[in-house]
């Protein structure tokens, strides 16, 4: 294994119930790098981004096949899925602050792990919220209910409360469908920022803003991994015809 | 006749029908309020509320024994029924969410809910009351949980159920363990509807005599002690309405009065909670 490679994702089959909704995954994930996954609605990138933290373990009756090997361990059967949370963090299609204030939910996390200390606490949300883009307009008011700020604000406090636990991982479903433009040009741009210090995978239905965000690409096409590869080439000399017809509107 | 002319005719008889027995409801409504204002207010003083009652014909007893018995059946009661209740809402919403016996507790809540509050009081009575030889409060107090339990629990699965489930996840994906997802999120997210539920169930209670009759009785002297028969505030205004002298009936007034005032804000302050929370 590559070390470059955070992830290896081996014949990865997943189940909801007795249907099959992916089939036969095979992908390497490059550290500190930026992955996009796109395809149509119901092709299967939400399933397979839920894969990575186990998200799909909250419900009955959800199966996995293959391998998702993460520092020389198989994700899919670890014991602690607690653990591999706060290494691997997710943030939603439309935001979720959690009711309480901007400092709490930033700390949520941190508490999680079993940090108490005030100064400790105090430094990490503040980093965590530099981090994030935040800091300068919410510093006033930490201890203010998270509800109170905007929908683009939220979505960073989001951001800012998953790096916290400074996660080797990020996954973002559609993180800025729910956002105005303005709101997701600052999560775009932040998200460039962020691969410095951790490893995005974000899904989103929108080829502009892969082509702009991301250093890979992968297309999924009906529970398939179709074709992935860098960014550039992938959008200007795609190999499959599939792709091609997809990025280019002819189907999708 | 035009089959227009037709609906036109009976649209314009429903609609008079109609307003006219809204107005009928209401007036009663108003006569009743307005008879208990009136006569329960007069009845109304300070002495009400510290002295103990006066012996029939002493006169100008107070009916402070009934007002702490309330309070302290009413309180019992909400103390064993609003947690059952909440746990319960919450295993239906929560843990059991879809379940075959999430479902049969939800179904059996709501028939519970249904039966009258006599069946419960005659239900108490003979697995309590009998079985311990004696009334007593404690045995009104679990009379009234049951009756608040159906009412808490229905409010607590509708208010977790309003809770998207996006924001537990978002707990659960930075690693939180489904009762901390509960505790510190959903139950924070639900707290005013929770809290009305809360409201309401006591509201329900509050002015149930049938219940009593057979449990805690009544206690002509003031009692604190939840093992032995207790006097409360329904029950001795039953007591004192069916009574033949005239400083009962005004007591009885005025411990209507009370504790109608009492329910009235309750189930006021609960709307106007919910309405101010879920108008957007
Ligand atoms: N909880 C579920 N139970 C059963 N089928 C599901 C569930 N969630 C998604 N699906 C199905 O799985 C397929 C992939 O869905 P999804 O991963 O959400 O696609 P995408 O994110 O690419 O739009 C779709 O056909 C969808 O209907
Ligand atoms: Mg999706």
């Amino acid at each position: 294994m590559n070390d470059k490679h955070i992830l290896k994702v081996e014949h990865l089959n997943f189940y909801y119930s007795s249907k099959q909704v992916l089939f036969d995954i095979n992908m390497n994930i490059e550290k500190n790098m930026t992955t996009a996954l796109i395809g149509p609605s119901g092709c299967g990138k939400t399933t397979f981004l839920r894969c990575f933290n186990r998200m799909h373990d909250l419900y009955k009756n959800n199966r996995y096949e293959g391998k998702i090997i993460y520092n020389g361990e198989n994700i899919l059967t670890m014991r602690d899925s607690i653990n591999l949370r706060s290494k691997i963090g997710m943030v939603f299609q439309s935001p979720t602050p959690f009711p309480m204030s901007v400092f709490d939910n930033v700390a949520y996390g941190l508490r999680l792990n079993g940090i108490k200390n005030k100064a400790e606490l105090t430094d990490r949300v503040e980093n965590a919220l530099m981090k994030a883009a935040l800091w300068d307009e919410v510093k006033d008011r930490l201890n203010t209910t998270a509800s109170g700020l905007s929908g683009g604000q939220q979505q960073r406090l989001v951001i800012a409360r998953a790096l916290a636990v400074e996660p080797d991982i990020l996954l973002f479903d559609e993180p800025t469908s729910a956002l105005d433009p303005i709101a997701t040009a600052k999560i775009e741009e932040l998200m460039v920022e962020l691969k410095k210090i951790t490893t995005i995978i974000v899904v989103t239905h929108n080829m502009q803003q892969a082509a702009r965000i991301s250093d890979f690409t992968a297309f999924f096409y009906l529970g398939k991994l179709v074709e992935m590869g860098k960014t550039d080439e992938f959008f200007t000399r795609p190999k499959n015809r599939q792709t091609e017809n997809y990025i280019s509107g002819r189907f999708g | 006749m035009t089959n227009l002319k037709k609906r036109k005719i009976t649209n314009i008889f429903f609609l008079t029908i109609s307003t006219l027995t809204a107005f009928l409801g209401l007036f009663w409504l108003v006569m009743i309020l307005g008879d208990l204002f009136i006569q329960g207010a007069s009845s109304i003083n300070w002495k009400l509320f510290v002295d103990d009652f006066a012996p029939p014909g002493f006169g100008d007893g107070g009916l402070r024994p009934a007002f702490v018995g309330q309070l302290i059946i009413v309180s019992t009661a909400f103390i064993i029924g609003i947690p059952i209740g909440l746990l319960g809402g919450t295993f239906i919403a929560e843990y059991g969410r879809n379940s075959k016996t999430a479902k049969l507790i939800s179904t059996l809540s709501d028939l519970a809910g249904s039966i009258p509050s006599i069946v419960v009081g005659t239900f108490i009575y003979a697995v309590i009351v009998r079985t311990t030889g004696h009334f007593s409060a404690f045995s009104g107090s679990l009379a009234l949980a049951l009756i608040m339990i159906p009412v808490m629990l229905k409010t607590t699965e509708n208010m977790l159920n309003l809770v998207p489930w996006q924001l537990r996840e978002a707990a659960f994906a930075l690693g939180a363990p489904y009762y901390k997802v509960i505790f510190q999120i959903v139950y924070k997210s639900a707290s005013v509807g929770l809290l009305t539920g809360a409201v309401l169930s006591v509201a329900r209670i509050a002015g149930e005599t049938a219940p009593l009759l057979f449990t805690s009785l009544n206690n002509t002297f003031f009692s604190l002690n939840i093992t032995k028969p207790m006097a409360s505030l329904t029950v001795t205004i039953y007591r004192y309405a069916m009574g033949p002298y005239n400083d009962w009936h005004k007591l009885a007034w005025a411990g209507s009065f009370v504790i109608t005032v009492f329910i009235l804000l309750a189930t006021l302050i609960s709307r106007f909670i919910v309405n101010r929370r879920y108008k957007n």
